[in-house]
């Protein structure tokens, strides 16, 4: 096989293929380990330097296909810098947990992506190294923050990538660049190691080429961790998706999310409708459902995420890792250290986390929030007495062009619109790829109640195989 | 509305400092994104109690066993500086506030 043949491999292919003794797993890196290096998207921060100098033990379920992985995740000896200019050069002396717990399966690093700086943003222009260009078309981003994943698993770079996402920030990236994107019910995967943005919204999860990938890399990711406090066991284990019907399956499409005023492009909602008549064929009921306080769900975000966010980025204050810049005093240094080390919009965030947490405002904000988040998730729970799934776009547009919404924070927090329900109730939700809009890619979202992970990954599947997306936009604007 | 005096205010307790041109666009912006996340106050949430986790999770608590944690010198490693086996930071007293 060429190289290039071997980076058309889907990663449940190369698995197969090196099971079969017809590729080497040095040799499957080695074409990946050309392809990132080669890339012009700026996808990677850093690239391996070779294949592991051990090879996957017999057996090991990956198989040795690599895996590239979101900056902010902590690689031992490797930078992991969250792309911020604060961590620049950073090499931790441990290892997250589920990095870890997906090396010993069998998927070895091959390189760090490039993402919105602390995972702050939705179309990864905040980061300190430089925007990712989509790989559909150049001119345009590919998402945030898990952008550099995103765009290397669709451009062909990487096989599969891991991503966070903490109000949509694996969901939104992977529908721009016409990939599969899954966000698990929150504690499912190991926060441990991964540089905090939101603790109580941060999970990770894969972006991957197709729905079988996203159910292959989720079966070696979940699982408690005794290092992190919050996680959860995932019952039973993560399926093989094999669904090629979906009768008896109810999907509730929210009037609130998706309706009139919703600022879902025109494009995107004829897309999105094409998908719902393709389940009808396949057996599914669609339905309008109510999700009343959905709409008052990205307040709620905005408020809750950079009160935690400016709880954790406290840590970065020059004492300990990263950036120091001395003037005379302690505070002084702080000070200095904070304000040269953090790009714009991470300062806009722990600003309005500050404020809202600061004496006399913390009722009025965190503590309201707090309480629309129950409603919100106590919605998501009503809904699931009559429906499997809630569905919606993922985005309100497709990918638009680099620089058209920096100068206004407020245009750029609503592309979250759809994704971020979810991420404030704690529940799994996926993006596959459907269709395209002026020749871009458009994602489709399906949510389930808290451990549906399976049941998501066999209904997608199912869709999957019916729209039939056509990859080969991305590979082909190169 | 975020005026420039909180502006400075929320920058003194997040320790940030802000240049003037900052000061100016972060009151403008603070201001119109308060102003969005603002509607939620119109929401009746009396007797709403607020999340504070959103899977049940059952006590975390683990026994106090000691483990092996990371050696001193491995993590000093990556501090700016280190003196006698800790990190080495300015004089409080000195400069600054």
């Amino acid at each position: 096989m060429t190289a290039s043949d071997l980076t058309r491999l889907t990663a449940v292919e190369a698995v197969a293929e090196i099971e079969r003794g017809d590729v080497a797993p040095s040799e499957l890196f080695e074409a990946y380990r050309a392809a990132a290096l080669d890339e012009d998207l700026n996808a990677y921060l850093w690239v391996a330097e070779g294949p592991p100098a051990q090879s996957p033990p017999d057996g090991a379920p990956l198989a040795g296909v690599p895996l590239a992985v979101k900056d902010l995740f902590c690689t031992e000896g490797v930078p992991s810098q969250a792309a911020s200019k604060i961590l620049e050069g950073y090499r931790p002396p441990y290892t997250a947990s589920v990095v870890a717990r997906l090396a010993a399966a069998g998927a070895p690093l091959l390189g760090k992506t490039n993402q919105d700086e602390f995972a702050m943003g939705s179309s990864n222009e905040n980061s300190a190294f430089g925007p990712v260009l989509n790989p559909w078309d150049r001119t345009r981003v590919p998402g945030g923050s898990s952008g550099g994943s995103a765009a290397a698993v669709a451009a062909g770079s990487a096989p599969w990538a891991l991503g966070t996402d903490t109000g949509g920030s694996i969901r939104q990236p992977a529908a721009l660049c016409g990939i599969v994107g899954l966000k698990p019910t929150y504690g499912t995967v190991s926060r441990y190691g991964m540089i905090a943005f939101a603790s109580s919204l941060d999970q990770a999860g894969p972006l991957t080429r197709d729905v079988s990938d996203a159910a292959l890399l989720l079966r070696h990711m979940v699982g408690r961790d005794a290092r992190d406090s919050t996680s959860v066991g995932f019952p039973g284990a993560v399926g093989t998706p094999t669904a090629e019907r979906l009768d008896g399956i109810r999907l509730g499409v929210p009037e609130e999310l998706v309706g009139e005023g919703s600022g879902v492009e025109p494009g995107v909602l004829a897309a999105f409708n094409a998908t719902l008549e393709l389940a009808e064929e396949l057996g599914a009921s669609v339905e309008t459902c109510r999700l009343p306080h959905a709409p008052h769900a990205l307040s709620a975000y905005y408020v809750i995420a950079p009160a935690e966010a400016s709880s954790n980025l406290a840590r970065f204050d020059g004492v300990r890792y990263g950036l120091r810049v001395e003037d005379g005093g302690l505070v002084g240094m702080y000070t200095k250290t904070r304000s040269r080390g953090f790009g714009a919009e991470v300062k806009r965030r722990i600003m309005l986390g500050t404020y809202s947490l600061s004496s006399g405002y913390y009722d009025a904000y965190y503590g309201r929030a707090q309480r629309v988040r129950t409603k919100i998730s106590a919605d998501f729970r009503a809904a699931f007495e009559n429906f499997d799934f809630v569905v919606t776009p993922t985005s309100p547009s497709v990918a638009f062009e680099l620089g058209s919404k920096t100068d206004d924070p407020l245009a750029m927090y609503l592309n979250d619109f759809c994704t971020v329900p979810m991420s404030l109730a704690g529940i799994p939700a996926i993006s596959i790829p459907n269709g395209l809009s002026e020749g871009l890619p458009t994602g489709f979202q399906m949510a389930g109640p808290a451990f549906s992970e399976n049941r998501i990954l066999d209904a997608a599947f199912a869709l999957e195989q019916a729209i039939g997306f056509d990859h080969s936009g991305a590979r082909s604007a190169a | 509305m975020i005026d420039r005096e909180q502006v400075l205010h929320v920058a003194r307790l997040a320790r940030l400092e802000l240049s003037e041109d900052e000061v100016g666009h972060m009151s403008e912006e603070l201001s119109k994104i308060l102003g969005h996340i603002e509607k939620i106050g119109e929401l009746d949430l009396m007797g709403v109690p607020p999340t504070t986790h959103v899977v049940e999770v059952p006590s975390a608590l683990r026994p106090d066993e000691p483990e092996p944690s990371l050696p001193v010198e491995v993590a000093l490693a990556s501090a700016p500086a280190v003196a006698g086996g800790g990190f080495l930071v300015p004089s409080p007293q000195a400069g600054g506030e």
